[in-house]
């Protein structure tokens, strides 16, 4: 494989991005194999779905080939790599239930690895149509304030009556023939191209400086208002649906765009001081942030209550240690909601700390490869968009996985890629479309005039 | 299954997973190291692009910066011994009237037989060739420089 890298070094590394989706595929296989040889489970069933699952990595492959033949060739292979560790862990997870079952004599559970793979299907596809239909990043430009209300009418509609949902305390889901899906995950897109098309045209009032204090400038007071907005926004969601994660998520991501937008760190400062205040408000107000909190500073103060998630899950990479238990060898299924929110901590158990550091070094790398194409793209929204979206997966990351290992509160978000959950699978996928279109845009060998003078028209109002 | 071979097979799989990650990471290296080393893609002009290690020998100083693409295509300026700078703004040496092009873009100095590049923190960027000019960069007679819808070559 190496060879063929470096005989593919100096071209637009496309079939580096073949080799490498080979890798992740089969590792997905490898950790598939040894879940059902340590748990003396055969499914027959996981093979088609295994080959399914690489023969539409292999067609994605094909149609960023095709499509973006310039795009970074890093991005999908480690998405693939995490995506495909996922799978196994929830088959692992389901292989666990189905034994319980069987031990409790009672019915058995349908596995969910294969809804998942569905909803890998839906994600590889939406990831082969972004890439098809939208040519060119700038293009996204135009949709700036159709993405902004339509990313608020997904982040609340949840609320509606009858096809709201409720679940496990949070009002997040909708109801739709029967299934549910998280449109909170799409608002996510919809809101980083609203917020790289708002920040590149208003970027330069809001770098003005009004006044100095302690050496930090300080922005003028009516350009807070949008910030002052987003706040007030993500307060809401804090408070209708109860969603920690999210409501920090959609505030981290504005401020960190508006800080690549002006440069001015004093916006920084001002986020921090409004998410302290909300952090604060919240707390006081609502028990289910301070039972959070409570949790977070002192989870065995309630080991079996409250702090029994959290407890459980520390136990588990405790158990895992430094090379891990081995792939169903441990007993991830202990900690509810190991399929979701909890299968950082499931992996962390099975692989210990090396699977898990080389796990996070796969979200890094996506990460380094999302701020590259930032970087490298030419104009001034691809490079907002590209850190919005980059910072989106990179945010959610560290949210949750901190959460799980107690390094911050416990929100609950799903780990991008790996876990259980359709509507996060495929929001995801379309992000690393978008950045697979500015990386294909950034490192395309020529500019050409045309390009220029459509660069030209999208950002007319800059 | 034999615990014996479980636990290879752990260590195993452990070993085929780092294998992935520092491939990707050797990949990254590479492309970190030529960040747009795009020569392969146009083979036709790399024939006649010079040698991509400096060479240190003396070589005849340049006399002239040609432009060879955009609105002034066909203009060329003397180069003395002082420094130039290119930008949309009246006073820089050589004005481009051109959206993509910053106030003051990019600056050329001399040095002994060479024309150095520097960027001047412009929007665009100022490239030479298919490299983004971040760093202070030798300007090469052959090579190309691009700024906005501009290109220009020295000659002598």
């Amino acid at each position: 494989m190496s060879e063929t890298i470096s005989r593919y070094r100096v071209s637009t590394r496309r079939s580096a991005e073949l080799a490498l989706i080979a890798g992740a595929w089969l590792i997905g296989v490898f950790a598939w194999i040894l879940v059902d040889s340590a748990t003396g489970e055969s499914s027959l069933g996981g093979w088609t779905s295994l080959l399914s699952a690489g023969i539409l990595l292999l067609l994605t492959h094909a149609v960023v080939r095709w499509q973006a033949p310039y795009a970074d060739p890093l991005l999908l292979p480690s998405v693939a790599a995490l995506n495909m560790l996922g799978l196994a862990m929830i088959h692992r997870l389901d292989v666990a239930a189905a034994q319980r079952a069987v031990s409790n004599g009672s019915p058995m559970p349908t596995p969910d690895v294969y809804l998942q793979l569905t909803w890998m299907v839906v994600g590889l596809v939406a990831f082969m149509l972004v890439l098809s239909f939208v040519r060119d990043h700038r293009r996204l430009q135009r949709f700036t304030f159709i993405a902004g209300f339509s990313g608020i009418a997904l982040l609340f509609f949840p609320l509606l009556p009858f096809i709201g949902n409720e679940i496990n305390g949070a009002r997040l889901w909708i109801n739709i023939l029967g299934f549910t899906f998280q449109p909170g995950e799409l608002a996510k897109v919809a809101l980083t191209i609203f917020f790289a098309g708002f920040l590149v045209s208003r970027r330069h009032s809001l770098a003005l400086v009004h006044n100095k204090i302690l050496g930090v400038g300080i922005p003028r007071a009516k350009d807070v208002g949008p910030l002052f907005l987003v706040w007030l926004a993500a307060l809401l969601v804090l408070i209708l649906e109860r969603d920690l994660g999210t409501s920090l998520l959609l505030f981290g991501l504005f401020i960190v765009m508006l800080y690549v937008a002006t440069g001015r760190r004093s916006w920084v400062l001002i986020g921090a001081v409004l998410l302290s205040v909300g952090g604060a408000l919240a707390y006081r107000a609502f028990g289910h942030v301070r039972v959070r909190f409570d949790v977070w500073l002192d989870p065995f103060a309630d080991a079996n209550g409250a702090g029994f998630q959290i407890v459980q899950s520390l136990y588990g990479f405790a158990n895992g240690g430094i090379f891990g238990t081995g792939w169903g060898q441990g007993y991830p299924q202990l900690v509810p909601f190991a399929k979701t929110d909890f299968i950082t901590s499931a992996l962390g158990e099975e692989l210990g700390l090396m699977g898990l550091i080389a796990i996070l070094l796969l979200f890094a790398i996506v990460v380094e490869r999302g701020a590259r194409a930032a970087v490298a793209t030419r104009d001034p929204f691809g490079n907002l968009l590209a850190i919005g979206l980059t910072t989106v997966v990179g945010l959610q990351t560290f949210i949750v996985v901190g959460g799980v290992t107690r390094l911050v509160p416990l929100t609950g978000l799903t780990t991008p890629f790996l876990s259980y959950g359709g509507s996060s699978l495929v929001a995801n996928y379309i992000i690393i479309a978008i950045l697979i279109r500015i990386s294909n845009a950034a490192r395309a060998p020529e500019v050409s005039d045309a390009e220029l003078v459509l660069r030209q028209d999208g950002t007319s109002d800059d | 299954m034999s615990e014996l071979l479980l636990s290879i097979l752990r260590i195993g799989f452990l070993i085929a997973l780092w294998w992935f990650v520092l491939t990707v990471v050797s990949v990254l290296r590479r492309d970190l190291q030529a960040p747009r080393d795009a020569k392969s893609l146009t083979p036709a002009r790399s024939t006649r692009r010079p040698s991509p290690r400096p060479t240190l020998r003396a070589r005849k100083t340049s006399t002239q910066l040609v432009i060879v693409e955009g609105a002034l295509t066909g203009t060329s300026v003397p180069l003395g011994s002082s420094p130039i700078i290119i930008g949309r703004a009246p006073d820089a040496t050589i004005v481009l009237d051109d959206d993509f092009v910053s106030t003051h873009h990019a600056r050329l100095t001399p040095n002994g037989n060479h024309w150095i590049v520097e960027d001047l923190g412009s929007t665009n960027g100022t490239w030479i060739d298919r490299t983004r000019v971040s760093t202070p960069t030798v300007f090469r007679p052959g090579t190309q420089l691009r700024i906005g819808r501009t290109s220009m070559e020295l000659s002598s």
